[in-house]
């Protein structure tokens, strides 16, 4: 391959993990959530609450670190909201979070009139010393913002607190059976909250990735949907973290390389080649869902299911 | 301190004085929200709720709108019942208003009584060819149809999209992306004159019966109750949910079908690249605001289309942005579904133990 | 009882008669506009609204102004144009092409209510069309970008492959290639007006294959912001977007609906509309250049404003002969001028775009 070749697929690279990084810490959030045994479906309204709210942050002169807490900060209010109505009085998940997303569409418009059409500095990136001149790999890998570092970290840090600590252990065992646990003697309706309010701050993550980092601006809408594909790589992942990270990886890249064989001559109208990233995951979701026993182990037995807790 | 205890069984007043509760309740918080933005609050709650509906065209319009919603709402909960979650609907939608707009195309011109039924049942068999693709995928490879059904809405939208720029662009459209009017026989009947109310609105209390049947005198209803309850009863009682999964993702994917075809030969009279606005989305809502009872979905889908025509008349009237009317939408979901807390439980007053150590 | 009703409608009638002129300078008039997005976009909608907020400060008390945003393309738009006819407006803008059978249809039924619709083909008495020639614009920037580029290889981020997209792609083709025979216009389709992250993915692709300009025909900032990253210009759509780019923002082309709004409203205040088809340019400031970027070259700026002050002055087309399309086949003999109705449904790519009308 030439220079000039490799500089290319160094691009290719870059812009994949770019444009997968709010699917991952939103895809993330829920997965835990879920893996608690809930479903929030309002990732949208999340996301979009927490990219306006960082947004505002910044433009109000508070440094980025300040901002990123705040779109965290407001996705967690959101999520609040829904574990209220979900959680505490029991309404159903499903539409709770469709409600979510429609508030929060509307909210954050509403909040962030003032703030259209204007800039403010972009998340700087922070290359990695030493890592960042490897040839290809550097800049493909090792340029990035601290965000599109941290979603990746995110993910051995999940596994670990999912599969290697007591805490996470309780958090499945209310998602698996949340009566047995209950039985148990774990607060059922507690574990919940907290993980609906760790979606909450992972969806307001990504939402704070896309408004300070991605395309730092606020305009109406800006998730343009990345909510719901977040929500599909949850299932694409069969609720384990690392996958959720992959599908997140060959959405963003698939998405990338239509774009580009759109100039490679491909005798395929645009339209077409703009299915793929979507096609491509239901593919690959059926090759690894072809062995039944392993899905059916990590779907959370309990998911969407309402808890009484006063049998 | 409060506490939530669960009734034996739902309770009939409730099931009544909630929804009114929540009405209530949505008055009082939009009032407030009005009146903190500077609008009278009285005039604005008047403007979304009443005036959409003055006069014979809005309540037509009104009917107009709560159809799409109320078919495909009425049918997802069949799916919903038996725990098979298809978010594909808008696909489907799409997908049927392709094959009924496909089959109008190639009976341009061509006229007879039996054009009509047939572009509808193509949009039928449409619909549930594009929701069979998850139902194949869950049956024969385990696929969740969560995934499934989601990713293949956005690749109907690109279809269609394709199918109006391309080859069924009207050669006399300026190269726009738009089909050919349909002629007068792929078109609803009108029900009044000069109003866009067609007789298609039938097919929303007619799909409600349909689904009523269904699930409480067929087994296949009883099968889907007790695959929904216990995924793994049904295996015990000597059937695989293979049918019900089936059953379910076809019969709401043929709805939706129906539904954009009406979409298609009805109000808007041809293809273009949006046939619909999120119908299949927000039918979810209406499902479960129904709490997946046909009745109480005819009643959520007249309700969510009053929401969406108040958003438009208060921005009209009154100058309230759409932000506000989509953030008083969301009240209003999560006044109605809050309030169905006192249905299926007992609000307590108690003192938590040992509180006072 | 029937003796009061009766004086009391001759005195209605009477002051109808008399006091028409006083009761017309009471009364504001009501003027309508359904927007496509959201006013939020900061791109094509929220331009109409900056015309639709000059109406409302030019007229002041005369007018009324109500809008309706994020209206879909489908079965509702009629209804919301309907309403807006029926509560008492004079004079709807429908700003978007979707929107046109809706608007023809209610223009029927409201034969005393004047409609203008943007970007359609659909006249009536009642109905006047309006439109902005955007490739003008985009041919005078073409001009800078061919000057400017040193790879030779220029993006073009087009949004749906309708007549007036593949038209300013080719402007902007054309205006490049008269200054630099060697420049190729790459063009990759979003299948989106308006997503910023899908935009910013666009022009990454764009900068991956060695473009070192980037034009656009989708609304959002975010090409100009990748391109400042990368270091390579870019040039904005809809607004000045010279914000969201210091060193990248070459210029962008503006779209200004104010004057024609203003125009539009004054002439039914007059009593003077008439059902009328517009097709403005740089001739009326319906399209216009922001500002070049200071770090321009001098000699490329004065030669894309010279390009600009002959477009408006009507000595210059941008779409004259000779030119050839992709398989360098001559369609338009030299010294010809493609006709408004050809370039009203162009739907063929010049010589020099590298890229697909998808079909």
């Amino acid at each position: 391959m030439s220079e000039a070749e490799l500089a290319t697929l160094a691009a290719i690279l870059a812009a994949m993990i770019r444009a997968a990084t709010p699917l991952v810490f939103a895809a993330l959030g829920e997965l835990v959530t879920e893996r608690a045994g809930v479903l929030n479906l309002g990732l949208e309204g999340m996301m979009l609450m927490g990219a306006v709210a960082a947004f505002g942050t910044a433009h109000a002169g508070a440094g980025h670190g300040a901002a990123m807490a705040a779109g965290a900060a407001a996705g967690v209010g959101m999520s609040l909201l829904f574990a209220f109505l979900a959680l505490g009085l029991r309404a159903n998940q499903v539409a709770c979070g469709l409600a979510l997303s429609i508030f929060g569409v509307g909210l954050s418009a509403f909040v962030g009139k003032s703030l259209v059409g204007t800039p403010i500095a972009a998340l700087p990136a922070l290359p990695i010393p030493l890592l960042s001149e490897i040839p290809v790999l550097g800049p493909a890998l090792f340029s990035h913002d601290i965000l599109v570092y941290a979603s990746i970290l995110a993910v051995p840090a999940i596994s670990w607190f999912l599969f290697r600590t007591r805490a996470g252990l309780v958090l499945r065992a209310v998602g698996e059976n949340h009566d047995a646990a209950h039985d148990i003697g774990y607060g059922v309706l507690k574990v919940r909250t907290l993980a609906v309010m760790f979606g909450g701050a992972m969806a307001g993550l990504a939402g704070a990735y896309l408004s300070l980092a991605y395309t730092p601006m606020w305009v109406e809408n800006m998730s343009s949907g990345r909510g719901w594909i977040a929500l599909a790589l949850v299932v694409f992942a069969t609720w384990v973290p690392v996958r959720a990270l992959m599908g997140a990886y060959l959405f963003g890249g698939v998405t990338i390389l239509q774009l580009h064989a759109q100039n490679w001559g491909v005798p395929v109208s645009a339209q077409i080649l703009a299915m793929l990233p979507y096609l491509a995951t239901i593919v690959v979701l059926v090759l690894i869902s072809r062995d039944e026993t392993k899905i059916k182990l990590n779907a959370p037995a309990c998911l969407g299911k309402v808890f009484h807790s006063g049998r | 301190m409060l506490r939530l205890e669960l009734r034996p069984q739902a309770s009939r007043t409730m099931t009544f004085v909630a929804p009114l509760l929540a009405i209530a309740a949505t008055v009082a918080a939009g009032g407030v929200l009005f009146a903190a933005l500077g609008f009278a609050p009285l005039p604005a709650l008047a403007t979304f709720f009443l005036s959409p509906l003055g006069d014979l065209y809005g309540v037509t319009e009104w009917l107009l709108k709560a159809t799409p919603l109320a078919i495909i709402a009425c049918a997802l909960a069949l799916g919903f019942r038996g725990n098979v979650w298809n978010i594909g609907a808008e696909g489907q939608l799409i997908a049927g208003a392709i094959a009924a707009g496909g089959t109008a195309l190639a009976l341009y011109e061509v006229s007879g009584l039996w054009v009509l039924p047939t572009v509808l049942l193509a949009g039928v068999v449409g619909g549930a060819a594009w929701a069979a693709i998850p139902a194949l995928l869950r049956i024969r490879f385990h696929a969740n149809e969560i995934l499934t059904s989601l990713m293949l809405n956005y690749v109907a939208v690109l279809l269609l999209a394709w199918l109006v720029h391309g080859p069924w662009r009207s050669p006399e459209g300026y190269n726009f992306p738009e089909t050919r009017m349909f002629t007068d026989s792929a078109l609803m009947p009108l029900l009044v004159e000069g109003m866009r109310l067609h007789v298609g609105v039938l097919f929303a209390p007619l799909v409600a019966v349909v689904a009523w049947v269904i699930l409480s005198r067929s087994f296949l209803g009883f099968q889907i109750k007790v695959i929904g309850m216990t995924p793994a009863a049904g295996s015990y009682a000597g059937f695989g949910p293979n049918r019900v999964i089936a059953f379910t993702l076809m019969f709401g994917g043929g709805m939706a079908g129906l539904a954009g075809a009406m979409e298609i030969t009805g109000p808007i009279g041809q293809l273009v690249p949006t046939v619909s606005p999120g119908y299949g989305y927000t039918a979810i809502i209406a499902a479960f605001l129904g709490r997946l009872h046909p009745i109480g979905i005819l009643l959520a889908a007249l309700l969510l289309a009053l929401t969406y025509m108040g958003g438009d008349a208060a921005q009209i009237a009154l100058g309230v942005p759409l932000a506000v009317t989509q953030v008083f939408q969301g009240m209003i979901l999560f006044f109605l579904l809050a309030a169905d807390v006192l249905i299926r439980y007992r609000v307590r007053l108690s003192l938590p133990h040992g509180a006072r150590r | 009882m029937k003796i009061t009703r009766r004086a009391g409608l001759g005195l209605a009638l009477a002051m109808g008669l008399f006091g028409a002129t006083q009761a017309l300078a009471a009364e504001p008039l009501k003027v309508g506009f359904v927007y496509v997005g959201p006013i939020g976009d900061h791109g094509y909608s929220y331009q109409h609204e900056q015309g639709r907020l000059a109406v409302e400060k030019h007229f002041g008390d005369k007018v009324k102004t109500t809008y309706v945003e994020n209206v879909p393309e489908g079965a509702d738009a009629e209804r919301v144009i309907r309403q807006l006819a029926s509560s008492g407006h004079e004079l709807i803008f429908t700003t978007s092409f979707g929107f046109m059978n809706p608007t023809a249809k209610v223009a029927k039924q409201f034969p005393k209510v004047k409609f203008e619709h943007a970007t359609g083909y659909m006249r009536a008495p009642n109905l006047a069309t309006y439109m902005a020639r955007f490739y003008e614009g985009r041919y005078a920037s073409g001009v800078a970008a061919g000057r400017l580029t040193k790879s030779n290889k220029l993006g073009y981020i087009a949004s749906f492959p309708i007549p007036e997209v593949v038209r300013g792609a080719n402007a902007f083709t054309l205006g490049a290639r008269s200054v630099n025979p060697k420049a190729e216009v790459r063009v990759v389709w979003v299948n989106s007006w308006y997503d910023p992250g899908k935009e910013r993915e666009a022009a990454e692709a764009l900068m991956a294959q060695g473009v070192d300009v980037i034009a656009q025909h989708t609304d959002s900032a975010a090409p100009v912001q990748a391109a400042e990253e990368k270091g390579v210009w870019a040039i904005g759509q809809a607004s000045d977007m010279s914000r969201f780019g210091a060193k990248s923002h070459l210029t962008a082309i503006i779209d200004d609906w104010s004057g024609y709004y203003i125009a539009r409203v004054q002439a039914v205040l007059d009593g003077k509309w008439t059902s009328t088809d517009t097709w403005d340019g740089f001739d009326k400031d319906m399209v216009r250049l922001a500002p070049f970027n200071p770090s321009t070259p001098a000699a490329v700026r004065d030669e894309a404003l010279g390009v600009e002050r002959q477009i408006k002055e009507h000595k210059f087309h941008p779409f004259t002969g000779p030119i050839k399309d992709q398989s360098g086949k001559e369609v338009v003999a030299a010294g010809q001028i493609v006709p408004d109705s050809d370039l009203l449904k162009m739907n063929w790519f010049v010589e020099g775009v590298v890229g697909s009308i998808p079909k």
